[in-house]
């Protein structure tokens, strides 16, 4: 409840200049702002409270932990906005991070002298192919992305599977440089948290400050009306898709990097929380608004929330329950606020008239 | 010019007012794609039959139909859902839910099994319209919500017996469930779910109610003008739809003859691409129950004969995935080659006018 008093507090210092020419952009930057902040206020309590209960919890190789932990969930996160905001969903990315990931260690198995940087490159290159397979048929065949993603998170897992035929990669087939990039940390810090940081920044900044990434907001708000103002509709989709699975190959790989043991089933299941994520940080399902910063800090959240409850001692079987829950309040509070400002705006409206 | 890209653009997302010449050409589409998988269907099993050792033996036929029941009674409620434009993804969770629940009551409540099994479906009944209370009162997406509720049904269910499974249901009942007609090896489970289909099929097709989902799939506030009370009308859907998963959830229970939290895992995504197959239209307004159930059975022939070939049952998600997509491209392509024509002729038309 706090948090939705400090939106109100925010938007009644708001209130005074009825500024006709942007009322609405700083509103929107506002609200985004809030979410940003009560997704940190909540992150601050959880830990908080956790910390209360067991001191350890701050200690530095349980933040390493963690860090560690959300890193491949945040890179997932982002790259689903970039194609959430849009008005589309990519459910595929699980599947993706699986065959990337194998991928990664057959490519080791074949040539065990791959410098590490070579099979990254390799990786995201099979994740951006994915991803032209997704927003090829999207673009050609007209169809919604949830229905097109859903067939090809069969499609690229069955692929995983064939592939695999039962076998399973281990740490011992891939080299040393390589797995060590998953546990490495520079200043305390996990090199996988860090590669997911710039993740966030680049992704983030690119949808505030670049032309082609407010158009994206546009392209969700009402796709009609951005194809009409001119903006290549089909183009940018097309990339959003090939972005994100680039972005899940990127996460497939450093999956590979983290854990060394793989088979066909890495990252099953992994698309509902990805979703999940971005939708508690504030993403709207339906396009148009959310923040790559706000996501990231979904995934953190979510992280968090399963590390925390091991260390409240609660049943970990809570965990899913817990994470359910926190999707209906999120887009709750969403709706609550979004029914707030459209108040706020007809009031502004018949005012101005 | 503007044209031109304007006709290349893909619709991104749920893009839902389409010319009328492209309504016309779909929906002169769709009445074939009935009969295609039908046909489909038919050549499926015939191929199977013919090539596929075992396939057409009694016992195969019992087990084949045996594993179609929980998809095909969930795909009912699922395709009317869907005919009006929204989704419920928690299907699969409520018959993890509604599984432990009917576990733990016969473990440690001492009711009769009749009883309980009524309880149970009372459960999934009140689970449904929790959906439904999120989706048709608060105002939000079905496909958010219900992204939610999957994990909240889900980790509730593992709250419920942790990692425990119950298995000592009563024989005679465990035995009644997989029981076939006598003389034949049509399982008895499968009556039931042929007289609900019936039911479904009669009100989807032949009353003023299932009139009113098509007309909310293809508009809400068209619909809720012409006096249809499309709130209260998807309140009861989602009702239904846990209703219908509790059903599912003894059925489930019983024939595996255990309880478990994880029963039914992922099944959300294969009743969603049987209804897709079956022709409905994920923006809603079109489809229709027989194509739905002919795309039940054809999803089910296809996996059992080809895993009677000795293909890897995992691998065999290509299968799903690869009809999912070649379901949704393929009509739609026809689609548009047919409205192709008469589409660039009214646009010519209009933009001289």
């Amino acid at each position: 409840m706090s948090l939705t008093d400090t939106g109100a507090a925010e938007r009644v210092a708001d209130n005074p200049p009825p500024d006709a020419g942007r009322p609405r952009r700083g509103l929107t930057e506002r609200l985004l702002a809030v979410r940003e902040l009560s997704l940190l206020i909540a992150l601050a309590a959880l830990v908080l409270v956790t910390t209360l209960r067991n001191d350890r919890f701050l200690s530095g190789q349980s933040i390493k932990d963690l860090l560690l932990g959300c890193a491949i969930l945040v890179i997932l996160a982002v790259g689903q906005t970039l194609v959430i905001v849009t008005r589309n969903v990519d459910l595929s990315v699980g599947s993706i991070l699986g065959l990337v990931a194998f991928a990664t260690g057959e490519l080791f198995l074949a040539a065990p002298g791959t410098p590490w940087p070579v099979a990254l490159l390799v990786g995201v290159a099979l994740g951006a192919l994915c991803g032209v397979v997704n927003g090829g048929l999207i673009a050609v065949a007209r169809v919604p992305a949830l229905v097109i993603t859903l067939g090809t998170l069969y499609a690229f897992r069955g692929v995983d599977y064939y592939w695999a035929a039962g076998r399973q990669i281990n740490a011992a087939d891939m080299p040393r440089s390589f797995l060590r990039l998953g546990n490495q940390t520079v200043l305390g810090v996990p090199v996988l948290f860090l590669v997911a940081l710039v993740v966030v920044a680049v992704a983030g900044y690119y949808l505030r400050s670049y032309r082609s990434g407010r158009e994206l907001y546009a392209i969700g708000s009402e796709p009609a009306a951005a194809r009409l103002s001119g903006i290549p509709v089909g183009r940018r989709v097309f990339a959003v898709f090939v972005a994100n699975g680039a972005l899940a190959g990127l996460a497939g790989v450093l999956y590979a990097a983290r854990f060394g043991t793989l088979d066909a089933a890495a990252g099953s299941g992994l698309e509902l929380q990805v979703v999940a994520a971005a939708v508690v940080g504030g993403v709207a399902i339906f396009g148009g608004s959310g923040s790559a910063y706000g996501a990231a800090l979904g995934a953190v959240l979510l992280t968090t929330i399963g590390s925390s409850l091991a260390v409240l001692r609660i049943d970990p079987f809570w965990q899913q329950a817990v994470v359910g829950a926190l999707i209906l309040a999120a887009i709750g509070l969403d709706r609550l606020l979004a029914l707030r400002v459209a108040a706020r705006l007809r009031g502004r409206s018949a005012h101005g008239a | 010019m503007a044209h031109d890209s304007l006709y290349a653009a893909p619709p991104s997302g749920a893009d839902t007012e389409r010319p009328a010449g492209r309504l016309a050409g779909l929906r002169g589409a769709l009445g074939t794609w009935d009969t295609a998988i039908v046909a489909a269907l038919v050549v499926a099993v015939l191929l199977a039959g013919l090539s596929v050792q075992n396939f057409a033996t009694g016992r195969n036929a019992q087990f084949l139909l045996l594993d179609l029941v929980p998809l095909a009674l969930l795909a009912l409620p699922m395709t009317l859902i869907v005919v009006t434009g929204e989704i419920d993804l928690s299907v699969a969770s409520v018959v993890g839910l509604t599984s432990t629940l009917m576990g733990q009551l016969w473990l440690s409540s001492g009711l009769s099994l009749e009883l309980i099994c009524v309880l149970v479906v009372l459960i999934g009944a009140v689970l449904g319209a929790v959906n439904g209370v999120f989706i048709t009162g608060f105002g939000l997406p079905s496909l958010a919500v219900t992204i939610g509720t999957l994990a909240l049904y889900r980790g509730l269910s593992f709250v419920v017996l942790g990692d425990q499974a119950v298995a000592d249901f009563p024989a005679s009942w465990t035995a009644a469930v997989v029981r076939t007609i006598p003389g034949t090896s049509i399982p008895v489970a499968v009556v039931p779910v042929l007289l609900l289909a019936l039911v479904f099929g009669v009100v989807l097709h032949a009353t003023p109610v299932g009139r009113a989902l098509y007309a909310m799939g293809n508009n809400d506030e068209a619909a809720t003008f012409a006096g249809v009370s499309v709130a209260r009308t998807k309140f009861w859907l989602f009702v239904v739809s846990g209703a219908v998963g509790g059903l599912v959830g003894i059925f489930w229970t019983l024939r595996y003859a255990s309880a478990r939290g994880d029963n039914a895992t992922g099944l959300e995504l294969t009743v969603v691409t049987a209804v897709l197959l079956g022709g409905v239209s994920i923006f809603g307004g079109r489809g229709g129950l027989l194509g739905v159930v002919a795309g039940v059975l054809l999803l089910g022939v296809l996996r059992n004969a080809l895993q009677l070939a000795d293909v890897d049952a995992n691998a065999l998600t290509i299968v799903t995935g690869s009809l999912l997509i070649v379901s949704v491209v393929l009509p739609n392509a026809a689609a548009d080659l047919r409205a192709r024509l008469h589409r660039r002729r009214r646009r010519a038309h209009l933009s001289a006018s």
